[in-house]
């Protein structure tokens, strides 16, 4: 995060392959998340989209607000079926093009982590994106393995909310060993931008794990999407890094003061319900995992 | 397999070639000479050796195509619809359980009128566990919008995956050829091998009006409201009848290149019958002996075997069948709570016509279970002395 913060916003690609019209809430961080991603791999890029947010979002035949060619896919599949388009561009001869799969938590953790895993091992050249909004929100915000510890959704009611920790996707995508995994956030544009021109020119698996506010199930207000993204970096509860080849980690940004978490539940209807003593339990935990990715970085 | 494959390399100076070769590797005889460009399958005894040699031609590189590993075979099927929906011409193998698994991508591959070519060796289902042959795997998937062909013989299953890119690409729609485990899997039999060159005169690469094409963006299978999703079926109806016309001419243009021809059925000694036996798989075969001998006896029977089964051949089944006194449908297969489920098309096919034919519906076979000429010539004899069946499912060979 150094330099001027002025040349930064210029390092964003100009160009738009999203276009205006597209059916996302307002204060959306996968909408928000799918720009900045297409501004980096460019219109040369195919899309593999499992049922998600996004399936809804494009819009509905015969629309679609993506100037890229989009393929709605099943759930399950959205490293399969770029692992099939992958295979289909290459014997064509068309290398060049960028294969996109672009899932949400549920499409990922979840449902769909067996073909990933499959992809993965094989090392299939294609960028796998995760746009994590911590929960099924297309369909009315149920809990998925990604939803944090603590969390509301309409499957963990406040008498019962989730007691068990966000699976750590990132450490069983590392554990592939494939050439690059890393974390990032729309409130993070550069970082965010720069990790997507990076996995461009790797060839292999990529995994991009980019958290995504969901202000319509996290009951928080849509302008607040990137002061949360950011809250989230500065707090550790969701760090900027990659770790390539599933052995070297480089840690992305080193907050200043590390914000207790509080900070970051508080501004969430989805964690209204904690007590103090819950929220220590979070704090606990953000700070161990913290601990041990600072050694992993050598920090 | 490695003699098989230095002998398709000498087999590019053109003129057919006589081998001696299972289903199995009919199979990926017929995919290696259509020209496949992405594999993608999981192994499932007894599809296995499909792909095995399939996995050994792309590595001598003797064929171009992408074989991609899969985990399972639900990938597999996601795999061949990324690469068809990108204009390659994909295929994928598997059994049983395999079928099971890729369910719901059977629906995407015909909902999204990808022209995929699947070889099913018929298993049967599980549990308890079972690798020999029946029908209830491949017919659980009737309603998935795939075409489907029963082989007989291992160069009508070669034949069938070559036709069956014809056909499939003709009208967008996948396509399942089948064979059944073991009789004919793990067989071996004289198989013609065509040449590359008369293959390539029959089936021209495959050029999809539509793809993922970055120079020319689309979102493909979006949300369609109540205002469109129904057209988008009723014109799959239309296309699958209209296979059966373009399956037709392309039996009729293989017989032009290569002096074979199967029909989308086959009526088998039907000039006079009384009696007429509908089979499918390899129990034809078996009935075209028992038909033969009982003709020598005198006796007025003749054999339908559906080749086609979808789209079903209705008019050309209706015309032959109407003709006889009685109809005997065999089926190695049951839909729980009804019968037998070719049993079930004839007679829904025959429903609205003036003439009252009798038909009597015989399960036999199921799960590998032997179906010998006696038990055919049983049927035969049961169907020439009772008017109607006795009973909606008449088995046989079942021990309780």
């Amino acid at each position: 995060m150094e330099g001027s913060k002025i040349m930064k916003i210029y390092e964003i690609p100009e160009q738009e392959n999203m276009r205006p019209g597209h059916l996302a809430c307002p204060g959306c961080g996968a909408a928000l998340a799918m720009r900045y991603v297409l501004k980096a791999l460019g219109d040369k890029t195919i899309i593999s989209l499992p049922a998600c947010c996004w399936s809804v979002i494009d819009g509905p035949f015969p629309y679609s607000s993506l100037r890229v060619p989009l393929f709605h896919c099943a759930f399950e599949t959205a490293a399969s079926t770029a692992a099939g388009v992958r295979a289909g561009l290459d014997v064509k001869g068309k290398e060049e093009v960028h294969v996109l799969a672009w899932a949400g938590d549920g499409g990922t953790f979840d449902i769909g982590i067996q073909a990933l895993s499959g992809a993965a091992e094989r090392n299939e050249n294609i960028i796998y994106v995760c746009y994590d909004n911590e929960a099924y929100m297309n369909t009315g915000i149920q809990r998925s393995s990604a939803t944090p510890f603590g969390a509301w959704t309409t499957t963990t009611p406040v008498k019962h909310y989730k007691n068990r920790p966000k699976k750590d996707i990132v450490a069983i995508m590392a554990a592939h060993r494939i050439p690059y995994v890393a974390t990032t956030t729309v409130g993070f544009p550069n970082d965010l931008i720069r990790k997507m021109i990076k996995a461009k020119d790797i060839k292999g698996t990529k995994f991009i794990h980019i958290y995504a506010p969901c202000p319509t199930g996290w009951k928080c207000k849509p302008d607040d999407t990137i002061k949360i993204s950011k809250l989230v970096v500065e707090t550790a509860v969701f760090p900027l890094y990659e770790i390539e080849d599933g052995e070297k980690y480089t840690l992305n940004f080193m907050p200043k003061i590390k914000k207790p978490v509080s900070e970051y539940l508080k501004m969430q209807g989805r964690f209204r319900h904690l007590t103090e003593k819950e929220i220590e339990i979070i704090q606990k935990d953000v700070d161990f995992y913290w601990k041990k990715l600072l050694e992993k970085c050598n920090k | 397999m490695c003699k098989g494959m230095s002998k398709i390399c000498n087999n590019n100076g053109g003129g057919e070639m006589r081998k001696v070769i299972t289903g199995n590797h009919a199979v990926s005889y017929g995919a290696l000479l259509s020209r496949v460009e992405v594999i993608a399958a999981y192994p499932i005894t007894p599809q296995t050796q499909i792909v095995e040699l399939l996995s050994e031609f792309c590595a001598e590189g003797i064929l171009r195509a992408k074989f991609v590993k899969v985990e399972s075979e639900h990938s597999a099927m996601a795999t061949c619809i990324g690469a068809s929906a990108v204009g390659a011409r994909a295929f994928t193998a598997t059994s049983a359980q395999g079928l099971a698994l890729m369910h719901e991508l059977l629906h995407w591959a015909a909902g999204g009128r990808f022209p995929i070519v699947l070889a099913n060796v018929n298993r049967a289902m599980a549990p308890g566990w079972s690798i020999w042959t029946d029908q209830n795997d491949s017919l659980s998937q009737r309603d998935t919008g795939w075409m489907q062909i029963y082989c007989e013989s291992n160069q009508e299953v070669l034949d069938s995956v070559i036709q069956g890119y014809r056909i499939a690409e003709k009208v967008y729609i996948p396509l399942m050829l089948i064979l059944d485990a073991f009789v004919l899997s793990h067989t071996s039999e004289i198989v013609d091998i065509p040449s590359q060159e008369e293959v390539d005169r029959y089936l021209p690469p495959f050029k999809p009006k539509f793809k993922l094409d970055p120079d020319d963006p689309h979102a493909f299978g979006g949300l369609l409201g109540p205002d469109h999703y129904m057209e988008i079926r009723y014109l799959l109806q239309k296309d699958m009848e209209r296979a059966l016309e373009v399956a037709k001419k392309a039996d009729r243009e293989f017989y032009e290149i290569f002096g074979r021809s199967y029909g989308i059925i086959e009526p088998y000694k039907c000039e006079n019958a009384e009696i007429i036996m509908v089979t499918s798989g390899t129990i034809t075969s078996t009935a075209r002996t028992v038909i033969d001998k009982l003709r020598e006896k005198g006796k007025k029977v003749g054999l339908l075997k559906i080749r086609m089964f979808r789209p079903f051949p209705s008019i050309d089944v209706k015309n032959v069948l109407l003709k006889a006194k009685k109809v005997l449908v065999i089926d190695r297969n049951i839909s729980y709570g009804i019968g037998g489920i070719f049993f079930q098309e004839i007679k829904s096919v025959l429903y609205n016509e003036d003439k009252h034919l009798p038909i009597f519906g015989f399960i036999a076979g199921l799960g590998g279970r032997d179906v010998t000429p006696q038990i055919l010539e049983e049927m035969i004899e049961y169907v020439e002395v009772h008017n109607k069946p006795e009973e909606p499912i008449l088995w046989r060979g079942v021990k309780l």
